[in-house]
């Protein structure tokens, strides 16, 4: 019988707990809900920041680097803006298929007035969202469709990430030169290694620019890149970074999201150069730097955009000048002498726009400068026409992700695609 | 479990015996006890993770699952897609014949519309188009059951692994299908299919998106519900399911039975992956089935094969995940919270059918605590 009370007691004090905290906040869920219809019926008027309801929807969460970054530059736009949290919906791990439709439809329906997408398979499904939701901003991170939708209330963001990783390369270049300098290795073994993670347009851009800004300062380097095929594969970069230093690669450097190279370069005693994120707590004695991208100027841009109710480009691509790019902070343990100045140097220069990245005096394909190439009328080549002009290949001009997939000499892909 | 070898020395302090019978109405309220103390260990551990009180849990579940009209239509959409899986899987699991490989037979049925979608989409009218979908998504997915079936009444294969394994081959020619309509390229999805005309897509039905989602599964539960009951192909079922040597001692073709149930369970499997991509999703993917093919079999279980039965579970399933993503989304945790919800329901759901079969019983001293 003392079990039945002992039980009995318990039940009662459990419900007697549900109903005392239910009677408790029930008025602050009626609260938010009046918020939420407020916020409602001001949507398509814009209006002050305190109005405002800001979506986004995340590939990943705050464990995949990527996405990390995304959600510190929607951080950044809060406090620049000083939004509430409950002026944030972020949805995460959302997967490139049909739930990215409903996700965009669902923040469309809780009162967003703006919505932001971080992955370049959700495209068409925000397309297909805003085509329902004209009053409402989708704005979809590297993607190209955008121009060509006849939507006005679709737009594409990306950062001019080819410049920092140009100068992520003149690190890498400077400790090339230290170690030709010290004899480690001679001129001609100055053979970089680059795990990159799908043979796309963004990737091969990425590289050649990492590899012209090497070239800048050591112009007897070459580099091998080879592909993953998979953004994130912890284990498959590690290897991939392994068998290129096996191939004698003396530096590595990568377009893939995780740590794996950073590790095996640790191992190795290689150094490298990483990307998105600051790497040197894997690999404290060899990564040099990291091209990174700062999303919060784009962030603050369009959410402003929407609050004075002017209309947000329809590709937005800006580098060095508005702050969204970017190298983490120099690994002094591991660079050559004097690479700060030197960084210093060409950022000033990319910021005033007297450096062009993809200058085509800089490089060569099969022997041949582009401009030749474009001449010779050789249909591959003539697409190139409109990107080409006053000496250099205008990278995310045209569109704001990246468009550079040429193969330049001195570069080698392992492999076959 | 039962009380055999208990001697008078010492007894133990829970007995369980096998019940003989229970009324249905025990029966019930023990499922509906299993369903409330369900719900309410799913509000402690949420609220365990978020703080929060379980009444605003249970607001925001609510409001996630039907909060508004688009919600509302994304919840049946799913339930629906749940519960045809579920009755394509009914005769199969009836008969004792374990189909684990639903999720690769939606995944072919899937796979054959949206290569319709794809390369007849602009050439033919719609109504043309859809019904292709239907006996071409049919047929894939009839092929992927008949596979297993066949190999199993000639050759007696364990069809519970032969079934899995269809479905790891049906996701690689799904990946290597993407290759070749891969949209935009360099996704390594196959994104929206016909967007713009929507040609393959279902029309709009009695005003809503998923009209025709419903009309569909709602005949496939009748008509499931009469075959089992009414027809003699569902009697045959049941006997081969309950004994083989009965069936064969009746002369039942049982080889003929077990290909022939099969063909229906993958066809339906495969039709229901038609409705998934012509009626929901529009694209393909190795995720278009979702896993709904392992949770159907819980939910046909559960449901004692009753088709009827089969909409009240597979819709309390769904509701709670829908509601759970918009708890997740509200309060910052990510997509296992609600994964978490459902294993707590199952389990509490699964448990229940143990006090349904047995009777559990304390020492004769504290009879008065049960």
């Amino acid at each position: 019988m003392k079990k039945a009370i002992g039980l009995f007691l318990v039940l009662t004090m459990s419900v007697s707990m549900m109903v005392g905290c239910g009677s408790k906040t029930s008025n602050d869920t009626a609260k938010s809900d009046t918020e939420a219809s407020s916020t409602e019926e001001s949507a398509s008027t814009g209006g002050t920041s305190s109005d405002i309801k800001v979506g986004v929807i995340y590939i990943g969460d705050e464990n995949e680097g990527y996405t990390e970054a995304h959600m510190k530059g929607i951080d950044e736009m809060k406090e620049a803006l000083g939004l509430s949290d409950a002026q944030v919906v972020e949805k995460t791990n959302i997967p490139e298929d049909e739930t990215c439709y409903d996700a965009a439809i669902d923040l469309a329906e809780q009162g967003c007035n703006i919505i932001f997408g971080n992955s370049f398979g959700f495209e068409d499904y925000m397309l297909q969202a805003a085509g329902e939701y004209p009053e409402i901003q989708f704005c979809h991170a590297t993607g190209y469709q955008a121009a060509g939708s006849g939507l006005t209330n679709m737009h594409n963001y990306f950062t001019a990430v080819y410049q920092s990783r140009y100068v992520s390369g003149v690190v890498a270049g400077l400790k090339l030169n230290e170690m030709i300098e010290k004899g480690t290795i001679t001129a001609d073994q100055a053979k970089m290694g680059y795990v990159g993670a799908y043979p796309y347009a963004e990737v091969i851009s990425g590289y050649t620019s990492f590899y012209l800004g090497v070239k800048s300062v050591c112009p007897s380097a070459t580099m091998e890149v080879q592909y993953t095929n998979s953004w994130s594969n912890m284990s498959l970069e590690k290897e991939t970074a392994e068998a290129l230093i096996a191939d004698g690669c003396v530096l590595i450097s990568q377009h893939a999201d995780t740590t794996g190279a950073a590790t095996a370069c640790e191992a190795k005693g290689v150094p490298m150069v990483g990307y998105n994120v600051d790497m040197t707590s894997t690999a404290p004695n060899s990564a040099l730097t990291s091209a990174s991208i700062n999303w919060g100027p784009y962030y603050t841009y369009a959410v402003k955009s929407v609050i004075d109710g002017t209309a947000i480009d329809t590709d937005w691509s800006k580098g060095y000048e508005s702050g969204a790019d970017c190298i983490t902070p120099l690994n002094e343990k591991a660079v050559a002498a004097g690479t700060a100045d030197k960084v210093k140097e060409v950022e000033d220069a990319l910021k005033a726009g007297t450096l062009n990245v993809f200058d085509t005096s800089t490089f060569t394909i099969n022997g041949s400068s582009i401009e030749d190439l474009i001449k010779s009328d050789e249909a591959n080549f003539g697409k190139y026409a409109a990107y080409v002009s006053d000496g250099f290949f205008h990278e995310s001009v045209v569109s704001s992700a990246p468009s550079f997939d040429l193969k330049i000499d001195g570069i080698k892909e392992l492999t076959a695609n | 479990m039962s009380t055999v070898g208990q001697k008078e020395v010492k007894e133990p302090l829970i007995r369980m015996m096998k019940r003989d019978s229970i009324p249905a109405r025990t029966a019930w309220l023990i499922r509906i006890a299993a369903v409330i103390l369900a719900l309410i260990v799913c509000a402690f551990a949420i609220v365990a993770i978020t703080k929060l009180d379980p009444f605003q849990v249970y607001v925001g579940i609510i409001d996630g699952a039907i909060g508004n009209s688009r919600r509302t239509w994304v919840t049946i959409r799913d339930i629906l897609v749940l519960l045809g899986i579920a009755i394509a899987l009914t005769p199969a699991f009836k008969m004792k014949f374990w189909n684990i490989g639903a999720e690769g037979q939606v995944l072919m049925g899937g796979l054959a519309s949206a290569a319709l979608m794809i390369y007849v989409g602009d050439k033919v009218p719609n109504w043309l188009l859809l019904i292709t979908i239907f006996v071409a998504s049919t047929v894939a997915g009839m092929v992927w059951g008949l596979i297993p079936a066949f190999f199993k009444s000639y050759f007696n294969t364990n069809e519970t692994l032969f079934t899995l394994m269809m479905n790891y081959v049906a996701m690689q020619i799904i990946t290597y299908c993407i290759v070749f309509w891969e949209s935009p390229a360099g996704s390594n999805t196959v994104g929206v299919i016909n967007a713009a005309k929507r040609a393959g897509w279902f029309p709009q039905i009695l005003g809503s998106t998923y009209g025709l989602n419903v009309i569909m599964v709602l005949l496939l539960t009748v008509g499931m519900f009469l075959y089992l009951k009414y027809t003699k192909q569902g009697y045959e079922i049941s006997v081969v399911g309950d004994s083989q040597n009965t069936a064969r001692y009746a002369a039942i073709n049982v080889k003929k039975v077990i290909i022939r149930t099969m063909v229906i369970s993958g066809g339906i499997c495969g039709l229901m992956g038609s409705i998934i991509v012509s009626g929901a999703s529009h694209t393909i993917s190795t995720s278009t089935a979702g896993g709904r093919g392992f949770t159907a079999i819980i939910v046909a279980w559960m449901s004692k094969f009753n088709p009827f039965a089969m909409i009240l579970v597979s819709a309390l399933l769904v509701f709670m995940q829908e509601g759970s993503i918009q708890i997740a989304s509200q309060y910052g945790l990510n997509e296992n919270a609600s994964e978490l919800i459902t294993g707590i329901i199952l389990f509490f759901l699964i448990g229940c059918e143990f006090f349904v079969n047995y009777k559990v019983e304390f020492r004769k001293k504290q009879k008065g605590v049960i």
